[in-house]
């Protein structure tokens, strides 16, 4: 069987496997689709949490996207890892004490206003909403590449999968997806990884393999060779770092913190038993984020490292299988400029011309036929690069959707609704958002990419401070709170606008505030939050007395009960 | 709970996350970002030391951060009286 045979029938498998799953955990009350009950085990909310969490662009761009960067390929390593120290530390415990459904549930009650509330779902809509586009374009292109569908029908399936099991399931048949869907992805991501770190290390544990010496016997460390080659060739040494030091602090910043304002992260913490659970459940998931983190560097090395022992300066006659192969969906190009038949690929510091493009997702689709590995494993990177898309889409719809029937309905517009109206609301509202969000995915509009980073610093800068200073003060109140949520929105959103979509041509580090890039203001936009909050709620009016007892119970981790409602 | 009580068992969770994001910061803007380039003169096997903690070493710091603080925090709530370990079974 050919690698698109396999993808057929390993792709087919899991999305039964998932089915499967959905309608054995069909949600029968709001609590259900909301948080599953407050029944998920720790360890399992942790698995779910990571699938999650890595999307089609962990998964598929991110070891490429590294391998490109080099040292500087660490904002993202850290910047997607380092908020899970911030949410269990700051947030998760508290959040689950305070026991409601969703974020702007929190935000509307600590600060007593229902202004506070809708500003928090404005955020929470546009945030995921943003994030959820890309994921479902992430689909069509997986399709497309692997399994020679047109991206739109992948789209189409892609939604029909995730519509089936949100509107059927909610949280919980959704939670349960995402850990069948991370056993897909990890399993899918470690096998050619493994196989890489043994063809080029001799070692079987990437990771470990990333710092040993490479199998030609020469006795070199793999890093050492890799950036020899880089600068051989006019790339900077591979090790080193690139960017201006501030930048790359502010970006790594703006991501750990924009990670723990992201509501759909947020909400997975409203779904186990009890406080303590909040805690080491935030810990189990990024254990599971890690496996396949602390893989990813060592899988751009290899790529990297093979790439450039391998391709340049090599006749195009003699390219291997790969090239060939990939070449034709527009992943790889080679132009001739100097008419010699022979690959020359250089970096800037070099004095040919380059004759080579190379797109970063290539890095990761192209290693198991680069690692020589059987037809079925190609499947299985399908399947995974599917597996992470659909769940991290999953978990966005459900925010969009518990947005609009509990946030704006239940609790705004149409507080009178019964339970049985409010679930009938939020099964809808999901099936509309997967529709909405299969639209753009068909029609995406250019800046996909561009707009996920702008999620990230959004939430840094609008949800992070209010969050954690209504949790951490009983001073701050809505007078401090609103305003400081609409400025560090505005502002970060205005820089980015501005460089990104208004005047891209000025986009460089000379026109930057202090040289920080629209991906690293959200921290700007963060801090300044922090000030209009805190400065304003000190002159005026301290919250009431039944919100700052609420603070000191969220506080105490024992009797956490049930999320539930409140009515008022 | 007593109010003194709450109040000392706050002020201990504050030092715990005082500490616990002094590290944070540390490795991840310090050790990893700032002196990466000063580390890189140490090596760890085929690592340079800054490269090795901007791209492995941080991340399972953050790993170890999480599993210290939940395991404080179950400490310091046993102490207070305030744990749930008895709680979520239905």
């Amino acid at each position: 069987m050919n690698v698109q045979a396999w993808t057929f029938v390993i792709v087919g498998l899991s999305f039964a496997l998932y089915i499967g799953v959905a309608i054995w955990s069909k949600a029968r009350s709001t609590s259900e689709f909301y948080v599953a009950g407050n029944r998920v085990p720790a360890v399992v909310n942790g698995m779910a949490t990571a699938a999650d969490w890595m999307s089609a662009a962990s998964f598929i761009s991110m070891a490429g996207v590294i391998s490109f960067m080099g040292r500087d390929g660490s904002v993202y390593l850290m910047g997607w890892t380092g908020g899970y120290v911030l949410l269990a530390l700051l947030l998760a415990p508290y959040l689950r004490k305070f026991g409601k459904y969703t974020v702007p549930d929190f935000v509307g009650d600590r600060y007593y206003s229902q202004a506070a509330r809708v500003v928090a779902v404005v955020c929470a809509i546009f945030v995921s909403f943003t994030y959820v586009a890309g994921q479902m374009r992430g689909v069509g292109i997986v399709f497309s590449r692997f399994l020679d569908i047109d991206i739109n029908y992948g789209v189409l399936v892609g939604m029909g999968i995730v519509f089936f099991y949100a509107v059927l399931g909610g949280m919980k048949g959704i939670t349960y997806t995402q850990v069948a869907q991370y056993c897909v992805l990890i399993f899918a991501y470690l096998v050619p990884a493994i196989f890489i770190s043994l063809l080029m290390t001799d070692t079987v544990i990437p990771q470990l393999g990333f710092g040993d010496t490479l199998s030609d016997g020469s006795g070199r460390f793999l890093l050492d060779r890799l950036d020899e080659l880089s600068r051989d060739l006019g790339f900077a040494a591979y090790t080193s770092g690139q960017r201006g030091t501030l930048d790359i602090l502010f970006i790594t910043l703006a991501l750990m913190v924009g990670t723990a304002g992201l509501p759909h992260v947020i909400v997975r913490f409203y779904t186990v038993a009890r406080v303590s659970a909040a805690r080491i459940s935030a810990g189990w998931a990024l254990v599971f984020i890690a496996l396949l983190y602390t893989a990813a560097p060592a899988v751009a090395a290899f790529a990297r490292t093979n790439l450039l022992e391998t391709i340049p300066g090599t006749a195009y006659a003699d390219v291997p299988g790969w090239f060939k192969n990939w070449e034709s969906t527009g992943l790889i190009a080679f132009e001739d400029h100097n008419g010699d038949g022979i690959i020359q690929y250089v970096g800037p510091d070099s004095e040919s011309r380059n004759e080579l493009t190379i797109d970063r997702d290539i890095m990761v689709l192209a290693n198991p036929e680069i690692a020589r590995l059987p037809d079925w494993v190609a499947g299985l990177v399908a399947a995974g690069g599917l597996a992470a898309a659909l769940s991290t889409a999953a978990g966005l719809l459900l925010v969009l959707s518990t947005a609009v029937s509990h946030d704006l309905l239940k609790k705004w517009l149409r507080p009178d609704i019964s339970e049985h109206q409010e679930l009938l609301a939020a099964r809808f509202t999901a099936g509309l958002a997967v529709c909405v969000a299969g639209y753009f995915g068909i029609n995406p509009p250019g800046f996909v990419a561009e707009v996920v980073a702008f999620a990230f610093g959004l939430a840094a800068a609008s949800f992070f401070p209010v969050l954690v200073l209504g949790i951490f003060s009983k001073r701050v109140n809505k007078y401090g709170a609103v305003p400081g949520m609409l400025v560090g929105l505005c502002f970060t959103a205005g820089y980015i606008v501005y460089f990104k979509f208004l005047y891209p041509e000025l986009n460089s580090a000379e026109n930057w505030f202090l040289g920080i890039s629209p991906e690293g203001i959200g921290t700007i936009g963060m801090m300044i939050n922090f000030l209009v909050t805190v400065g304003i709620s000190r002159w005026t009016p301290p919250p009431p007395e039944d919100v700052q007892e609420m603070v000191e119970l969220i506080r105490v981790p024992r009797g956490a009960g049930e999320s539930h409602e409140i009515s008022g | 709970m007593s109010a003194s009580s709450h109040q000392r068992y706050w002020n201990s969770n504050l030092k715990y996350l005082a500490v616990l994001l002094s590290v944070w910061l540390g490795v991840s803007a310090g050790l990893s970002i700032v002196f990466a380039d000063w580390l890189d003169q140490f090596r760890l096997g085929g690592f340079k030391l800054g490269f090795w903690f901007s791209q492995q070493g941080s991340i399972l710091t953050f790993v170890a951060l999480i599993f210290v603080y939940v395991w404080l925090m179950n400490r310091l709530d046993r102490r207070h009286d305030v744990d749930d370990r008895r709680e979520g079974r239905r």
